[in-house]
């Protein structure tokens, strides 16, 4: 996974989401199964993905199917970035 | 004729293809039901609870998502003469096991006959019925057929009188399922007659919801008043708007809204959620009332919600508000229909210290109250001091309530009913206080945390995290802190430990957090580990909620 999305993406979801910027995120953790993030949390995620990495993720897509760990919410991105 | 199934029948008669609702779907073009359609879809589910054996009387759980199912198998139960619950569907947060918990509260107090649920579900719904004696039939919605020519003879829900209890409804969590508020086709019928009244309602009307089925605000404001009134209704399931708020919006427009009841929060979320181009076209003027319910109401977030939406054609004379509960069917009080909603500016500090509502010139220390407006036709209301005697206007005081459309009773626990009223008054735990006719509601008495317009009871949260190891069982306490970002509480919890090291009381949070996630409806915002001895205890020994609240606030301010 490369730091620069990675990083800011941590940073976000535990600091505004989790509001325990001490917390470290592990890549593999499960985040909306696990109900970490909860669904009116998702919308924000969506909003920062698109305005920090310039890609969009659908609404449809904002569920456990799509992505539900750090690691594929960073492959979603960085597969769009590339197009 | 005032039951659900004559009513609906006269609409089968009379306006056979009038369209009843329509329902927004993902990727696929809305679906239009009519009256015809409703009629026919509910009357197959009448006949499979009937081939099952379900008498008239009897309850039936429905265990289904939103949409086209669960709206025939609610009313296929009415027309079968028998009562429908629904409960909120498993989500993919949710831990099975902790759900599998709340199903068997619901059908340990509930005793319902049958269930009815998707075919992957079934089995679930088995393992928890093991408890449940009252379990004759587990249905699944697949092979449930409409019924063309329903035969209305036969129909044992045109049987039913006035006075029959036509369906129950609960608020979540282990203690809101034992509270399943009772209502009788008569009190619904008053309660849709008045609250009509109120809002100068008309067939020209359209209404528009994305509010769960499970909660009164969804089941009646946006689900019956609309069906059984013949105004048109515009359905997005709670699961589609949260991720999509802007298809509200959307909504509205196309079908030329003119009536959409929303949670405070709902105000702030879709102020700050959708982006300006998810809003390209969208006219918002033909609302004529957004009606603030069901969590303490901000004038803020209307504020917010008017600024975001103003350049979309929103009136602020559709800014509206209301007081409601299920146990008085829905809505206790309307306000902002006929004119704007009234903001009393009273002193704040007054309001805490001598519990009265002083009102004074908009400054820092005062406080904007929105008005919850007036009492609708049928329903009265009173503020009590603590040994129940009226209050006089502007004292703040405990809301009381006395209606044509109250709860027949808690189903099954008439203990609960009988605490629950004083003097043929229901007591409703919140407090507030009238001004010229008009309610306003400052806060509840009850420890009970509202998120999201969702009743959230403390001791649900404690008992599900006091279950992880590391934690003092009996040594956690949970409320809620208003967060005026979101325009709703935000749940926290503080747990006991003898851990001291940082990382076990991290991995003691985490814990915490991912089992209440899991096993409630709600997401935990804030957990603190703490030391022994740092909750306050009530002199009796029990853990002093709004004590250990406001200690936590002066440490966290």
């Amino acid at each position: 996974m490369t730091d620069d999305i990675t990083l800011p993406l941590a940073s976000f979801i535990t600091s505004r989401i989790l509001r325990q910027p001490d917390r470290q995120l592990q890549a593999d953790e499960a985040l909306i199964s696990s109900g970490l993030i909860d669904s009116f949390s998702l919308v924000d995620l969506a909003l920062f993905v698109e305005e920090t990495f310039y890609v969009h993720i659908a609404d449809t897509e904002l569920n456990a199917d799509t992505f539900d760990t750090l690691r594929q919410l960073v492959a979603i991105i960085q597969i769009r970035q590339s197009h | 004729m005032s039951t659900f199934s004559h009513n609906l029948h006269q609409a089968y008669q009379q306006v056979p293809d009038k369209p009843c609702l329509y329902m927004l779907r993902n990727n696929l073009p809305d679906q239009e039901v009519t009256y015809r359609q409703l009629v026919q879809g509910a009357a197959g589910y009448a006949r499979a609870l009937a081939e099952q054996g379900i008498q008239p009387g009897e309850v039936v759980i429905l265990l289904l998502q939103h949409g086209e199912s669960l709206i025939y198998a609610f009313f296929g139960t009415i027309l079968q003469g028998a009562i429908p619950s629904i409960m909120p569907f498993l989500t993919e947060k949710l831990d099975p096991a902790q759900y599998r918990q709340s199903l068997a509260a619901l059908f340990h107090t509930s005793a319902p006959s049958a269930v009815i649920t998707y075919q992957e579900f079934k089995s679930e719904v088995l393992q928890a019925a093991a408890q449940a004696p009252s379990l004759r039939a587990v249905l699944v919605d697949t092979g449930i057929q409409a019924q063309v020519n329903p035969d209305f003879e036969i129909l044992p829900g045109l049987k039913r009188t006035q006075q029959d209890l036509v369906l129950l409804q609960h608020s979540s969590g282990t203690t809101g399922l034992q509270k399943g508020v009772a209502l009788s086709h008569q009190a619904i019928f008053n309660q849709l007659q008045s609250y009509s009244a109120a809002l100068n309602l008309h067939s020209s009307d359209v209404i528009i919801s994305w509010l769960p089925l499970y909660h009164d605000m969804g089941l009646i404001a946006g689900f019956i008043l609309p069906i059984l009134s013949r105004v048109p209704l515009v359905m997005l399931s709670p699961f589609d708007w949260v991720r999509a708020p802007h298809r509200l919006m959307h909504a509205i427009s196309h079908y030329r809204g003119s009536l959409c009841w929303l949670p405070n929060f709902a105000y702030n979320f879709c102020a700050q959620k959708v982006r300006d181009r998810d809003l390209e076209g969208v006219d918002l003027s033909s609302l004529r009332a957004v009606i603030n319910c069901s969590e303490p109401m901000h004038w803020s977030s209307h504020q917010m919600f008017l600024e975001r939406y103003a350049p979309y054609g929103l009136k602020a004379s559709a800014l509206a508000t209301s007081y409601a509960m299920a146990e008085n069917v829905f809505a206790v009080t309307q306000g902002g229909i006929d004119r704007p909603v009234t903001i009393d500016w009273i002193d704040q500090h007054a309001s805490i210290t001598r519990q009265v509502a002083i009102p004074v010139n908009p400054s820092e220390n005062a406080n904007p109250m929105l008005s919850a407006g007036f009492p609708i036709d049928g329903t009265r209301v009173r503020i009590l001091d603590a040994k129940g005697k009226q209050l006089k206007d502007r004292s703040i005081g405990e809301i009381a309530i006395s209606s044509n459309c109250m709860l027949a009773g808690y189903y099954n626990r008439p203990d609960l009913t009988r605490k629950a009223f004083l003097d043929g008054w229901y007591l409703t735990g919140d407090l507030g206080y009238m001004a010229e006719g008009e309610v306003y509601v400052t806060g509840r008495k009850k420890d009970l945390i509202i998120v999201g317009g969702k009743n959230i009871y403390p001791q649900d949260l404690e008992r599900i995290a006091s279950e992880v190891p590391g934690v003092h069982p009996g040594r956690v306490v949970a409320f809620g802190v208003f967060n005026p970002e979101a325009g709703t509480e935000d749940v926290v919890v503080l747990a006991e430990s003898d851990q001291t090291h940082p990382d076990v009381r991290a991995r003691l949070a985490d814990g915490i957090r991912q089992r209440i996630n899991r096993g409630t409806d709600i997401a935990l915002r804030y957990v603190r580990v703490v030391d022994r001895e740092w909750l306050l205890k009530t002199s009796s020994g029990k853990i002093a909620r709004s004590a250990n609240r406001e200690k936590y606030l002066c440490e966290n301010p």
